[in-house]
C-alpha cells in the first residue's frame, strides 16, 4: 500500500478508537452474545439455555437449507452484477459529465430511499400487476394482447432486489470516481488512445477502489434480504434472510437461529476478504 | 488551485464551512431532541402500581376505533401512548428480554397460552374489572386461558375464502375452491404456518392442531400441490388487495378486512368454508413487569363497557366478544354470517392452540413446501 | 463518435432516474385517492392530507425518525471517516481482524444484531428508547461509512497532505485544510447512506425501541396487517416534495464550479 504507515502510533489509535469502542461494545459483544446462544439450547417458547451443544450447526447442515443458502448466494451475486451494471454507468455520468449538478444529481439518487420501502415494494406491485401501467403501456404499443403476469415471479424480485440496492453501489462508485483527474483522461487520448481504451486502461482500473466496495456494499446485505422475496415474489421462495426471520420469530429457535446466522457471517466475511485481498490488492499494486 | 469565474460563486472553503456548521447545529440539535425525547419515557422493569396518570398500550396497528383512545383519556385523564408491533411472535420476543414498559398488550389466542406458559402475564384480579360480567360466555374459559384469568377477548374473526363471483364459476362453499384447477395463477394463500396447514388439515378433515406426523405428511403434500396453482403467499392485507384489483379470484383472507372489501366492491364475497376454518381471538392482557397497573384494569374495564366495545366492532368488521355490547353493533354487521356465524358453522370453526415444541416441525415443513 | 457515446449515457442515466423514481409516482398519484387503498384507485381527493395532519401517532413516529437519522448520521460519519482513514493509511497488527470486524458489521442479518442488541441493553439494565435506537443505528452504519470513505482514500495521492506538511502545517490543520476537502464526496456520500439505512431501518429499531419512542418503519411495517392507508403516501409525497424543492432550490449553493476541481 502506498505510503501506508506501519506499525501502531499515537495517531492512529487516536483514529481507530471511536469507531473501536463504538463496534466493540455495540456490535461485537452482542455478537459474542449470539455466539454463545448458537451453541445453547433453545427453550420452547423462545429463550435459550446456556450450554454447549453443536447440535445447532448439524441441523444447518441439512440439504433443505443448504440449498436455501446456495440459491441466496447466487440470487445476491447476480444482484450485485445487475447494480454494476446499471449503477456505473450513471456514477460515471454524474461523476464526469455532471459538472456542477454533481452534488444535487447524486443526491437525486437517494432521495427516492427516504421514503418507506415498504411502500414503494408495493408501488411496484401496483405497476406491474393485471391492471397496472406496465401491463397498460404493454398493450398499447401492441406488444401483447393479454395482460402478463409480471409480478410475484422470480423476474419481479431481480428487479426489486436491483431497485433496493442500486444506491449502495452508485454512492461508493461516485464517490471513488469523483477523484477522478481529468487530465488523465486527457492525457491518454492525446497520446492516441480511443474513448473506449482510455476508459478500460485509465478510468475503470482507477475506480477499482469504488467498485470494490459497492460490490461488497451490495452483495452482503442482499445475502440478507428478506422483504423483497416475500413482497415482490409472493414469498414463494425462500431466502436465507427469510430463514433467519423465522428460527427468531416464528419457530422460536434462537439457538438454531443464532447459528445459522453465524454460518452466514462466517462464509460471507470470509469471501468478502477473499474478493478484496485477491482483486482490490491487485489492482492498486497496479494502479 | 484555480477559483470561480467572475460570477461569485460559493467557493469551496465557504461551501465547507457552511456544510461544516450546518452539520454540527443539526447533529446538536438532534442530540437534544433525543435526550428531550428520551427523558419522558417510562421506563419498565417490574410490575408496579404506579399511579402516574399514563398507559402504555402497545397493539395492532389499526385496531382501536377513532374514539377509543380519546374517549379513555379523557373519562380518566390519562395520557396514553400508543406503539405498535407487526407479530404476535415479535411481541413475545421483545417481552422476553424483560421489562419493555408497556401496560396493556393485545396477544393472539395461541400466544397467550405461551406467555402463560413463559410467565409473562398478570394473573387478572377480576374484581378490578367490573365489566368482566359483559363478556360473552363463548369467550370465557377457552383452550388457551381455560380460567379466562389472564386475558380478555378484545375482538374475534375468522379466516375464510373471499373470492370474486363474477370470476368464479358456481358460489363457493369450501375449502376445494382454493385447490381448483381453473383458476391456476389467481389463487392466495397466507403466509401463515398455521392458516396455510390449517386450511389443508381441514380439507382432508383433520383437526388444524394436529401433531400427528401421518396427517401432516398429508398436509403437506397437499399444499406442495397446490403451491404450482398459487400466485404467492400474501399478508391478509395484501391478498385482498390483489383480489379487488383483480389478480387475484379466490384468496384466504382474514373476516375483517375480507368483509370491509365485500362492503365496498359488489363483486366479491366472503365465506366461512363448510370443513371449518380457524376462529382466532385477538386479547387484551397485562404483562406482569406493567408500570401502571391500576390504569391497565381501568383501561381493560373500558374496552368491555358496551357502547365502547361496540363502537370498536363497527370500525374494524370484526366480531365483538362483549354480550351487552351487541345491541349496539350496526344491524348489517349483526345479521352477517360471516362475522356471527350462526351455531351449524361455528361448530366447525376451531381455535389455533399453541402447540409447543411441534411449532418447529410445523415451521420446518412449510420452509418444505416453500422450496418445493 | 463520442457525442453518439455522450448522448447514450445520458439517456441511459435519464432512463436509471426514471426507474428510481417510478414507484415515487405512483406514490404521489395514489396519495390523492379517494379510497381507502394504496392499490386501488377510486377517484380523486385531498383527504389524505388531512389525515395526515389529523393523526399524530404518524407525525410523531416521523419526528422520531428524523431526530434519529440525523444524530446517527453526525455520529457515524464521524466514527467512520476516523476509521477509514486508520484503516487505509496505515498497516498493523490486527488490520485483518479489524477489517473483518468492519465487514462482518455489514453482513449480520438484521434479525440477529436487534436480538442481540436488546439482549445486550437489557442485561446491562439500561433503558430503552431513542438513546438506544440512536446508538443502535450507529452501530450498524459505521462501517458502510467506512467502507465508501475508504473507497475515496484509496489510492488518493498522498502528495497533498506531504506538500502541506513539507511546508510547515500541524497535521490538525492539515486534516481540515487538504484532506477533509479532498475526502468530502466520500464523507457525504457515506453520510448519506447513513442516513438513508437508518430513516428506514425497520427490524433492529423494532427490538431496541421503548415506550414512545416509534419510528416511522415501525408504524408503518405495522399497518400491514390492516392495510397501508395513503396517509402514508401524503407523508412520502410531502417528504419527497419538500426534499425536492430544498434540494434544488439550493442548487446554486450545492453546485461547483468545474474549474475548481481540477488539481494545480
Amino acid at each position: 500500500m502506498r505510503g501506508a504507515r506501519k506499525g501502531w502510533s499515537l495517531g492512529l489509535a487516536g483514529l481507530l478508537a471511536p469507531a473501536a469502542l463504538w463496534l466493540g461494545l455495540f456490535f461485537v459483544a452482542p455478537l459474542l452474545i449470539i455466539l454463545v446462544y448458537s451453541f445453547g439450547t433453545s427453550g420452547v417458547y423462545g429463550g435459550i439455555t446456556l450450554g454447549f451443544n453443536p447440535g445447532n450447526y448439524l441441523n444447518v447442515f441439512d440439504p433443505l437449507y443448504l440449498e436455501i443458502i446456495g440459491r441466496t448466494f447466487v440470487i445476491a451475486a447476480t444482484n450485485t452484477l445487475i447494480c454494476l451494471l446499471l449503477g456505473y454507468p450513471l456514477a460515471y455520468f454524474i461523476a464526469l459529465k455532471g459538472g456542477r449538478w454533481r452534488n444535487v444529481l447524486i443526491l437525486l439518487v437517494v432521495v427516492p430511499f427516504w421514503t418507506s420501502f415498504l411502500i414503494r415494494a408495493y408501488a411496484w406491485v401496483v405497476i406491474l400487476n393485471g391492471n397496472g401501467l406496465a401491463n397498460k403501456a404493454l398493450q398499447f404499443l401492441g406488444v401483447t394482447d393479454q395482460p402478463l403476469t409480471l409480478i410475484f415471479t422470480p423476474q419481479a424480485v431481480t428487479m426489486g432486489m436491483a431497485y433496493a440496492y442500486l444506491p449502495f453501489m452508485i454512492l461508493p462508485l461516485y464517490a471513488a470516481l469523483e477523484k477522478f483527474d481529468v487530465s488523465l483522461k486527457e492525457a491518454s487520448q492525446d497520446l492516441g488512445a480511443s474513448r473506449w481504451q482510455t476508459f478500460w486502461r485509465v478510468t475503470f482500473p482507477l475506480s477499482t477502489p469504488g467498485v470494490v466496495a459497492g460490490s461488497i456494499l451490495v452483495f452482503i446485505p442482499s445475502a440478507g434480504e428478506f422483504v423483497i422475496p416475500d413482497l415482490l415474489g409472493g414469498s414463494r421462495s425462500l431466502m436465507v434472510g427469510n430463514l433467519v426471520q423465522q428460527q427468531f420469530l416464528q419457530a422460536r429457535d434462537w439457538a438454531f437461529g443464532s447459528a445459522l446466522a453465524m454460518l452466514l457471517a462466517v462464509l460471507l466475511v470470509g469471501a468478502i476478504t477473499f474478493y478484496v485481498r485477491r482483486v482490490g490488492a491487485e489492482k492498486l499494486e497496479e494502479a | 488551485m484555480e477559483r470561480g469565474t467572475r460570477l461569485r460563486r460559493v467557493t469551496r472553503g465557504e461551501f465547507l464551512r457552511l456544510a461544516g456548521a450546518g452539520a454540527l447545529a443539526g447533529s446538536t440539535l438532534s442530540v437534544l431532541a433525543a435526550c428531550t425525547a428520551n427523558t419522558t419515557q417510562q421506563q419498565g422493569g417490574g410490575g408496579g402500581g404506579g399511579d402516574e396518570k399514563v398507559l402504555n398500550f402497545y397493539n395492532w396497528s389499526e385496531y382501536v376505533a377513532e374514539g377509543t383512545i380519546p374517549g379513555f383519556e379523557e373519562e380518566f385523564g390519562v395520557k396514553v401512548t400508543q406503539d405498535f408491533y407487526n407479530s404476535n411472535e415479535e411481541l413475545l420476543a421483545k417481552l422476553q428480554a424483560g421489562g419493555s414498559g408497556y401496560d396493556v398488550i393485545v396477544p393472539s389466542d395461541y400466544m397467550v397460552s405461551a406467555m402463560i406458559s413463559e410467565d409473562i402475564l398478570l394473573r387478572l384480579d377480576r374484581a378490578r374489572i367490573p365489566n368482566f360480567e359483559n363478556l360473552s360466555e363463548d369467550f370465557r374459559g377457552l383452550p388457551y386461558d381455560p380460567n379466562t384469568a389472564y386475558s380478555i377477548t378484545y375482538q374475534w374473526g375468522t379466516t375464510g375464502i373471499l373470492y370474486n363471483t363474477e370470476a368464479v364459476d358456481e358460489e363457493v362453499t369450501g375449502l376445494d375452491a382454493l385447490w381448483d384447477e381453473r383458476y391456476r395463477g389467481r389463487i392466495g394463500m397466507l403466509d401463515d404456518v398455521r392458516e396455510a396447514f390449517g386450511a389443508s388439515l381441514k380439507r382432508l378433515g383433520y383437526s388444524l392442531n394436529s401433531k400427528d406426523a401421518a396427517e401432516l405428511d398429508e398436509a403437506q403434500a397437499q399444499l406442495e400441490e397446490q403451491k404450482p396453482l398459487l400466485r404467492g403467499y400474501f399478508a391478509s392485507p395484501e391478498a385482498t388487495d390483489l383480489v379487488i384489483g383483480g389478480d387475484l379470484v379466490l384468496t384466504q383472507a382474514f373476516s375483517g378486512e375480507a368483509l370491509t372489501a365485500v362492503g365496498e366492491n359488489d363483486n366479491l364475497a366472503y365465506v366461512i368454508p363448510a370443513e371449518g376454518a380457524t376462529r382466532w381471538t385477538d386479547c387484551l392482557a397485562i404483562p406482569k413487569s406493567a408500570p401502571h397497573q391500576e390504569m391497565a384494569y381501568r383501561f381493560l374495564n373500558y374496552i368491555l363497557d358496551p357502547e365502547v366495545g361496540a363502537e370498536l366492532s363497527n370500525y374494524t368488521y370484526y366480531g365483538t366478544p362483549n354480550k351487552a355490547a351487541l345491541p349496539m353493533i350496526d344491524e348489517e354487521a349483526r345479521d352477517d354470517p360471516a362475522i356471527y356465524p350462526p351455531p351449524e358453522v361455528a361448530e366447525n370453526l376451531e381455535v389455533i392452540e399453541d402447540l409447543g415444541e411441534a411449532t418447529r416441525d410445523y415451521e420446518r415443513r412449510f420452509t418444505e413446501v416453500k422450496s418445493a | 463518435m463520442s457525442r453518439l457515446t455522450d448522448r447514450a449515457l445520458v439517456l441511459f442515466s435519464v432512463c436509471v432516474y426514471l426507474f428510481l423514481y417510478a414507484p415515487i409516482a405512483v406514490l404521489i398519484f395514489f396519495s390523492f385517492n379517494a379510497g381507502d387503498s394504496t392499490q386501488n384507485w377510486r377517484g380523486f381527493s385531498t383527504r389524505w392530507y388531512g389525515e395526515l395532519l389529523r393523526d399524530q401517532t404518524v407525525l410523531d413516529a416521523f419526528y422520531n425518525s428524523l431526530v434519529v437519522g440525523l444524530s446517527a448520521t453526525a455520529f457515524a460519519t464521524v466514527i467512520g471517516t476516523l476509521a477509514a482513514l486508520a484503516l487505509s493509511r496505515h498497516d498493523f497488527r490486527g488490520k485483518t481482524a479489524a477489517d473483518s470486524t468492519i465487514y462482518a458489521a455489514t453482513v449480520m442479518p438484521e434479525i440477529v444484531v436487534g436480538v442481540s442488541l436488546l439482549s445486550f441493553f437489557v442485561a446491562a439494565g439500561v433503558g430503552l428508547g431513542i438513546t438506544t435506537i440512536v446508538v443502535a443505528h450507529v452501530a450498524f452504519t459505521i462501517s458502510f461509512v467506512t467502507i465508501v470513505v475508504r473507497a475515496r482514500l484509496t489510492g488518493m495521492d498522498p502528495a497533498f497532505e506531504e506538500a502541506a506538511q513539507d511546508l510547515g502545517a500541524p497535521p490538525v490543520t492539515t486534516f481540515f485544510r487538504v484532506t477533509l476537502p479532498l475526502i468530502l464526496p466520500g464523507v457525504m456520500a457515506g453520510g448519506l447512506l447513513a442516513f438513508t439505512l437508518s430513516f428506514d431501518d425497520f427490524v433492529i429499531t423494532f427490538f431496541v425501541s421503548g415506550v414512545g419512542s416509534s419510528t416511522l418503519p415501525l408504524k408503518i411495517y405495522s399497518m400491514i396487517k390492516f392495510g397501508v392507508t395513503p396517509v402514508i403516501n401524503a407523508l412520502s409525497t410531502v417528504v419527497v416534495l419538500v426534499t425536492l424543492v430544498i434540494i434544488l432550490g439550493a442548487g446554486r449553493f450545492f453546485s461547483r464550479d468545474e474549474t475548481a476541481k481540477t488539481g494545480p
